[in-house]
């Protein structure tokens, strides 16, 4: 019994803040999966309306199930490893890719303060003092599911769409990385809390207005707001960047030998990383749970509202690039990120810390 | 903090662990995934020792960037594994010897640390001032941004420069006879420069239309 009572005293901290985070962390995956179950056919829904057709319409009304009864397919069909493919490194690519993408969730903040007399101050399960780093660090690791998929099938097809891939992605974090040290040099801090916070006051509220939409980033930092979504979609293989996977030339790219869950692990961490690029472009640029009109009607909604909204219509934008943007060829793709957007993003970074400086701005 | 023990054995067990299986691993690919377990841990590592931006800055770097390029030319490398175990015997020597050399001077290191008789290393490690608020990341650019150090890193941006410059310059080729793409050239095209429509006369014979402007980059 006293060994009991000494455990409780010595390790009762540690045994609560472990379950608290555990439990926290399993609300956000459960409402986190269910969100991107029902994202993926509003993805598949806008992309046939685009084309004229209906899109998935059988499974439940308004084919809303769609989501659920693919995911029971895929894990009920048989996995298949093919012979010549190193087995371990084969089944940890799509796990990797999977555990990554998710954990980027454990720093991202959906909220602040009340929601209805309930669950008071911040709404992050870890508020990180370098959550963008955090981010960015997590974001560029994803590279090696692919990799590792593609070199593991040892098959061409797969191993081409790696290769294509890597380049990619580290070419657009480059240009990533330097859309996010502008929106650092004009809030002063790498929490992502803060940066939200930051953009309650500015460009409309310097005139007088009450905060506003006018306030956010994506007004003063318009050239990076573009810069980030379009890279965004490059680090998430979307089309028209979705030179990894391309259909019509290497069938799925690094993805070809995989069947059954693991690539069902493969596809979640894409939609993962998707919409966590989507919340980054929300809480860098679009003023995260923030309402557009800081007055009566718009204020009284809960900030994970507007999160959601916000969320949901970036991914709407992504969604509307994929049905109406044809693929790019790779040496486009190449120029575009080397050529036009690194030197864009590094000037800003210039001409954003100049103004800073002697615009007496620096918070 | 007893959770905090448990994470550092369980990050240095790992980093130790993985780094034995860099060197042992019988397949180069895999050898590589275990170093960059060895780097994810280390991060682990720094970020208990409070150094969150430093681990971040390692993540970032080292695994998202120099072992995705690494892993890359493993990747596409033709080793042959029977030539790689001949040299061993050849090369035993001199591998054994820096590691004596390189263990000789970590137990220095340590050493001292305990002796106390370096300057540099003796003294409490510099804790978190208590109540202060400048985040780690405040501080260490206090440091790097502020003289002295910012000649430093000045310095040390300017030969990364010099380098990057270097290998462009010994990379970069114009060869005579050599078709390029222009972009702006190809932008620059409008019907006027790029079509002819020809009359052709009924009934009579065609002259052969003018060859279009050739676009010249």
């Amino acid at each position: 019994m006293s060994f009991l009572s000494n455990f409780w005293t010595e390790w009762g901290g540690a045994v609560l803040w472990l379950a608290w985070s555990v439990a926290s962390s399993l609300i956000l995956l459960a409402l986190l999966l269910i969100i991107i179950a029902f994202l993926l056919l509003m993805d598949r829904k806008v992309w046939a309306s685009v084309q004229l057709r209906r899109g998935p319409n059988v499974v439940g009304p308004f084919g809303l199930f769609q989501s659920f009864a693919d995911l029971l397919k895929f894990v009920l069909k048989e996995p298949i490893i093919p012979a010549g493919a190193d087995k371990g490194v084969f089944l940890l690519a799509p796990l990797v890719t999977a555990v990554l993408a998710l954990s980027a969730w454990a720093v991202i903040p959906v909220s602040e303060g009340s929601f209805f007399g309930l669950a008071e101050g911040k709404w992050v399960i870890s508020d990180l003092n370098v959550g963008i780093l955090y981010v960015l660090a997590i974001s560029s690791l994803g590279v090696y599911g692919i990799i590792m998929g593609g070199w593991a099938s040892n098959s061409k097809y797969p191993f081409l769409g790696a290769l294509r891939s890597t380049a990619q992605m580290v070419s657009y974090e480059v240009s990533i990385g330097f859309v996010i040290v502008t929106v650092l040099l004009v809030v002063g801090s790498l929490n992502l809390t803060t940066i939200v916070n930051a953009q309650k006051t500015g460009l409309g509220t310097s005139l007088g207005m009450p905060g506003s939409i006018l306030d956010w980033h994506w007004l003063v930092l318009f050239p990076m707001f573009v810069v980030f979504f379009i890279s965004a979609l490059a680090e998430t293989n979307r089309p028209p960047f979705d030179l990894p996977e391309a259909e019509s030339e290497l069938v799925a790219g690094f993805m070809v030998e995989y069947s059954s869950t693991p690539y069902l692990l493969f596809m979640l961490g894409e939609y993962v990383a998707i919409v966590t690029m989507c919340a980054m472009t929300v809480i860098l640029f679009l003023g995260g749970w923030l309402p557009p009109l800081d007055v009566a009607p718009f204020n009284w909604v809960p900030g994970i509202i507007w999160f959601i909204a916000k969320v949901t219509f970036v991914f709407f934008m992504f969604a509307m690039v994929k049905a109406m943007v044809p693929r790019y060829r790779y040496d486009q793709l190449m120029r575009l990120g080397w050529k036009v957007f690194l030197p864009l993003s590094l000037a800003m970074v210039v001409i954003v810390a100049a103004f800073m400086q002697y615009g007496g701005l620096v918070r | 903090m007893a959770l905090q023990a448990v994470f550092f054995y369980l990050f240095s067990f790992l980093t130790v662990a993985s780094a034995v299986m860099v060197i042992t691993a019988r397949n180069p690919v895999h050898a590589v995934l275990w170093l960059i377990l060895a780097f994810f841990n280390a991060a682990g590592l720094f970020v208990l020792l409070g150094a969150e931006f430093l681990a971040m800055i390692l993540v970032v770097v080292y695994v998202g960037a120099v072992a995705v390029l690494f892993l890359f030319v493993v990747m596409m490398l033709d080793v042959d594994f029977a030539e790689l175990r001949a040299g061993f015997i050849k090369n035993a020597p001199l591998g054994a010897m820096v590691g004596a050399i390189l263990l000789i001077e970590l137990v220095m290191v340590v050493g001292m640390r305990f002796a106390g008789t370096a300057q540099v290393v003796r003294g409490p490690a510099p804790a978190p001032v208590a109540g202060s608020t400048i985040s780690n990341t405040e501080a260490l650019g206090a440091i790097l941004y502020r003289e002295p150090f910012v000649f430093y890193l000045e310095i040390a941006g300017l030969i990364l420069l010099v380098a990057m410059m270097g290998a462009i310059v010994l990379t970069l080729r114009h060869k005579d006879g050599v078709k390029r793409q222009s972009i702006s050239a190809q932008n620059a095209r409008n019907p006027a420069t790029a079509i002819e429509i020809a009359k052709v006369p009924a009934g009579g014979y065609t002259v052969p239309p003018k060859a279009p402007e050739k676009v010249r980059s």
